[in-house]
């Protein structure tokens, strides 16, 4: 380890020293923040990912301390390694902005745009990229596409209208099964996920794909239309499963597990178990093990608190602090304008009141008896 | 499984994946799978695909990616003779769009469609590489080049006496 | 006339045969080469011919093959490029067709100077007749000892191998022509690694347009210097370019890059004119994905010079008043032809061989055809021009590969210089409909009496 060639990097005016063949989005994640570019197909557990949706493009504005001419195109940083003295630009260049507003317009463009609808509302990589990287309104005016629909059986749904492509699933199966059974079918703009035939997805590992789809394209069937995923409470937990680490993530209302995930990092991808494998986690123990007592918890999963999911999740018991600035403080002494004042207006939105201590779903006559209770 | 090749598309199928190093068979699946759908009725099936996996000791899925990637693998029962008639620029400005009309009115069909006795499909194409040659469709194997309507009539006449001889 | 080195023999009755060929003084090359030369000095006779790649990027060949890695025990492989898709394009088609032997002549020179003992002809699928051919000439290379184990008693073995695609304009693309070599999808590769290092079942692959590999035989023959005396600056050679559209005379022509583009057009030994005696419109010059140019700055550049059938001189004045050599492929447009409908199937057309695996492409080919299907179609409004613009330029430069370029540019060119004609379309929605924008905002640069 002591011996690894180290190569200096700057990102954003920021200069990191990496391995040699760190590639640049990797070093960008190690600076953090919104040095990170964002990425939709690249997956660092998933060999050959990447290089595909374009969303971490970066302009290269020195190529290395030995031939610091700037590289003429943007390049995907998720499959670009670094030299030593590189200089890159992520936010800071105009033309990355520029690009990546237009590649989140195409990667909307045949959208649907169901997230009410949609269960990886919340947790979308798109809805992120789009609210971050994207512009408020779209210029496409004509049909969006629609796909015959598949049934992939009775653990995963396919929804192909969100899918954009990144292949992760494809990856995954190739990966982590003996037989893919599903895969990129047809060309272009009418390219799927399909099996060709119906067939069903069930290898013990398959289910892996939900985690790792960045949309609501695969989702998880047994969760399907329960609940959205900002009412649950995540809460690590493990079992000693025969077939997987058996290291989780429950999502939880009360005492119901609603589903269960392997447990992902911030940038979204599956955690490492302690044994430095990626924590791959078995169908059983996502689709089978509903009951609490099927696991030992360990506790509340601590989940980045601009996360819709973090919403009134966690204050006071994971060590987060409640800002104590107020708007007016902040705002040059300005009262935001306020159109009506909820508060006034209804019980159930009570700045007081910590939504994660309601227990179950309630309405503005049942919520101070559910709060009252818990 | 019913679906076989029979001796001589099995010779050459060999000859096919002879071409590629050991262990490389996979290389040999687009010419395998042109050999497939000429032997096997002029498309490719399910089986027809499955069979291919089978033989190229690949998974299904693989063959299926491949099949439905390349626009010259038909997935859909055709016609004896598929009428492949280009549309785009080079054809277009030489006047492919008469021809397309015109073939459309003789044959009674649209495109993608097949006549109803089973004799011609019409399928619109892009770009076969015969510019200069243009207005110009594919018929099997045959580039029919220089396309003009006294031509399509004699080339549509020409495919129903070669149908009825057979008959 | 000019000098034919690759087309020269074309005519000779039955020279698609291997006796006439050889009679013809075919394969005597293919000898001096194994025999008389290294590997070294092969490489070295083709950098100094300056060749440059004949499939549309103009990469220096010599260059190409020096790139390719020599890893102890891991076998390299030559693929030709025979995937001629690109509307506009079918010379190597020509060259296949009627002089296969020149083809696995230079196919042999180039895998003895790479060390592949494999080649592989990667020909698109709708080609069928032509592969046969091919295969029948490797048969006869075979059984007369210019192909298989230890050719003329050198130690070197070769086979060729011809490989059908099946209908894919993108397996062109190197990367993606390799991926379809190997049985899959012709989705093309994220580079690096290069195909010089990674490429045909990750061994060291070289890929060149069977018009470069042709091209081996005459400068092997006379010498890379006196190959690159032949036309001007670095567009050294002959090249061959398959002309289309409304001309009097389409086919392949093989020129010598000193020609200007006015005589290509209108001399009877090239294109003959303008057919049906109508005016000159708009000329793509280089295969349908190089920018459109409209009469005035095809004949002249924008300084007034006279523009020449070479590299340097289609490119003059850059994408803003130039073009590009690209594959040769020569489109005119006479004065009844409408840019924008033309624009259409064009962006059709990519939007149809469009991979899908990266999104700018699959995403923005499709709404482009849709805008331009919309004006076309008597339905646009002055606006869509602008977002037609704005696609096209987020597109460009940022896909895996450069379809995405490829189907950019002919978009940014038409309304480069057509701006007027897709505005007329939008005002005029009606007679759009029924009748034409012709030569209206600008008098044809040549006079053709009547």
């Amino acid at each position: 380890m002591s011996e690894q060639t180290l190569f200096k990097v700057t990102v954003d005016n920021i200069t990191i020293e990496v391995p040699a063949g760190t590639t640049i989005l990797q070093a960008a994640r190690q600076i953090g923040g919104a040095v990170a570019p964002p990425a939709m197909c690249y997956y660092s557990k998933l060999q050959g990912s990447g290089g595909k949706c374009r969303t971490c493009l970066v302009e290269v504005s020195k190529g290395s301390e030995k031939d610091p001419r700037p590289m003429p195109k943007l390049v995907a940083s998720c499959r670009t390694t670094v030299m030593d003295g590189m200089e890159v630009k992520n936010i800071t260049s105009e033309k990355v902005v520029d690009a990546r507003a237009g590649i989140v317009e195409f990667l909307l463009l045949n959208h649907p745009l169901d997230c009410p609808i949609c269960d990886q509302a919340g947790e979308c990589h798109l809805q992120d990229l789009s609210f971050e990287h994207g512009k408020s309104s779209t210029r496409y005016e004509f049909q969006r596409r629609t796909f015959k629909k598949h049934d992939l059986g009775k653990h995963i749904q396919l929804h192909m209208t969100r899918c954009i492509l990144c292949y992760r699933c494809v990856f995954t199966a190739d990966q982590l099964t003996n037989k893919r059974a599903h895969g990129i079918l047809d060309r272009g703009d009418h390219a799927e996920i399909a099996t060709h035939i119906e067939k069903s997805l069930d290898n013990e590992f398959i289910g892996n794909v939900i985690d790792v789809c960045p949309v609501g394209a695969l989702t998880d069937k047994t969760f399907r239309f329960k609940n959205r995923v900002w009412f649950l409470k995540p809460m690590d937990a493990h079992r000693d499963c025969p077939t997987c680490s058996g290291r989780v993530t429950l999502w939880n209302r009360g005492d119901e597990v609603y589903r269960v995930t392997a447990r992902k990092d911030e940038w979204g991808e599956i955690e490492d178990t302690p044994d430095g494998k990626p924590g791959w986690i078995c169908n059983t123990c996502r689709f089978d093990k509903k009951q609490t007592t099927d696991w030992v918890v360990e506790g509340p999963r601590e989940i980045s608190r601009h996360s819709v999911i973090a919403q009134g999740h966690y204050a006071g018991n994971i060590g987060t602090t409640k800002p104590t600035e107020t708007f007016a403080a902040i705002n040059d002494g300005r009262s935001p304008h306020l159109l009506m004042d909820i508060h006034s207006e209804s019980e159930v939105n009570q700045p007081n009141l910590h939504l994660g201590e309601n227990e179950g779903p309630s309405n503005g006559v049942t919520f101070n008896n559910n709060i009252k209770n818990a | 499984m019913s679906l076989q090749f029979n001796n001589e598309q099995m010779t050459e199928f060999k000859r096919l994946v002879a071409r590629y190093p050991e262990g490389k068979q996979k290389s040999a699946l687009l010419p395998v799978l042109h050999l497939a759908q000429d032997s096997f009725g002029g498309w490719l099936t399910t089986e027809a695909m499955d069979y291919v996996s089978v033989l190229l000791n690949i998974e299904p899925i693989e063959v299926y990616e491949v099949a439905t990637f390349y626009s010259m693998y038909n997935l859909k029962p055709v016609g004896k003779f598929v009428f492949e008639v280009c549309q785009t620029g080079p054809c277009m400005i030489s006047g492919s769009e008469n021809i397309i009309t015109y073939i459309q009115q003789q044959l009674g069909i649209k495109p993608g469609e097949t006549t109803q006795d089973g004799i011609f499909t019409l399928k619109l194409v892009e770009c076969l590489g015969a510019c200069g040659y243009a207005p110009m469709m594919q018929v099997g194997k045959i580039y029919r080049e220089h396309l003009t309507k006294e031509k399509v009539d004699a080339i549509i006449a020409e495919y129903r006496m070669q149908v009825a001889a057979k008959n | 006339m000019g000098v034919k080195l690759l087309l020269e023999k074309a005519n000779v009755p039955g020279i698609r045969t291997y006796d006439v060929y050889r009679r013809e003084g075919g394969y005597a090359t293919a000898e001096k080469a194994l025999k008389e030369m290294t590997i070294e000095s092969i490489v070295e006779e083709v950098k100094k011919s300056g060749l440059r790649g004949r499939g549309g990027a103009g990469f220096p060949a010599g260059m190409k093959w020096s790139f390719i890695a020599k890893p102890e025990g891991v076998p390299r492989h030559l693929v030709c490029n025979a995937d001629e898709s690109e509307p506009g394009t079918f010379k190597d088609r020509y060259l296949m067709e009627f002089l296969p032997h020149l083809l696995l002549e230079g196919l042999l020179i180039s895998s003895f100077a790479l060390g592949s003992n494999d080649t592989y002809i990667y020909i698109r699928g709708e080609y069928a007749w032509v592969a046969d051919i091919l295969e029948e000439a490797i048969v006869e290379a075979t059984k007369n000892g210019w192909l298989g184990k230890n050719i003329l008693g050198t130690g070197f073995d070769c086979m060729i191998h011809v490989h059908r695609g099946a209908g894919a304009y993108i397996c062109g693309e190197e990367t993606a022509l390799i991926e379809s070599l190997e049985g899959k999808r012709g989705n093309p590769r994220i580079k690096p690694p290069f195909p010089a290092i990674q490429g045909l079942w990750m061994r060291p692959t070289v890929v060149n347009n069977v018009e470069t590999l042709a091209a081996v035989v005459p400068i092997i023959k006379m010498g890379g210097d006196e190959y690159a005396k032949i036309g001007v600056g670095r567009s050294t050679g002959t090249k061959l370019i398959s002309a289309c559209g409304n001309i009097n005379k389409p086919g392949v022509y093989e020129i010598d890059m000193t020609i200007s583009v006015e005589d290509f057009i209108y001399s009877d030994e090239y294109c003959g004119g303008i057919a049906n005696g109508k005016k000159l419109k708009a000329c793509i010059p280089g295969g349908s994905s190089v920018p459109i140019l409209p009469a005035n700055l095809l004949l002249k550049t924008a300084k007034g010079e006279t523009r020449y059938m070479n590299y340097e001189s289609l490119s003059d004045g850059g994408f803003a008043t130039g073009s590009m050599m690209g594959s040769g492929g020569f489109i005119i447009l006479d004065e009844d032809q409408c840019i924008v409908k033309n624009t259409l199937t064009l962006a059709r057309f990519y939007r149809h061989e469009s991979c899908g695996q990266c999104s700018p492409c699959r995403e923005g080919t499709g709404w482009m055809e849709k805008i331009l299907q919309k004006i076309e179609s008597g339905k646009g409004e002055v606006s869509d021009i602008d977002l037609l613009w704005d696609i096209q330029r987020k597109i460009e430069g940022n896909t895996i590969c450069p379809l995405g370029d490829a189907a950019a540019w002919p978009v940014a060119a038409a309304i480069r210089h057509f701006r007027d004609e897709f505005e007329w379309h939008i005002h005029n929605r009606e007679l759009s409909q029924t009748s034409n924008f012709g030569l209206q905002h600008y008098a044809d640069p040549i006079h053709v009496p009547a």
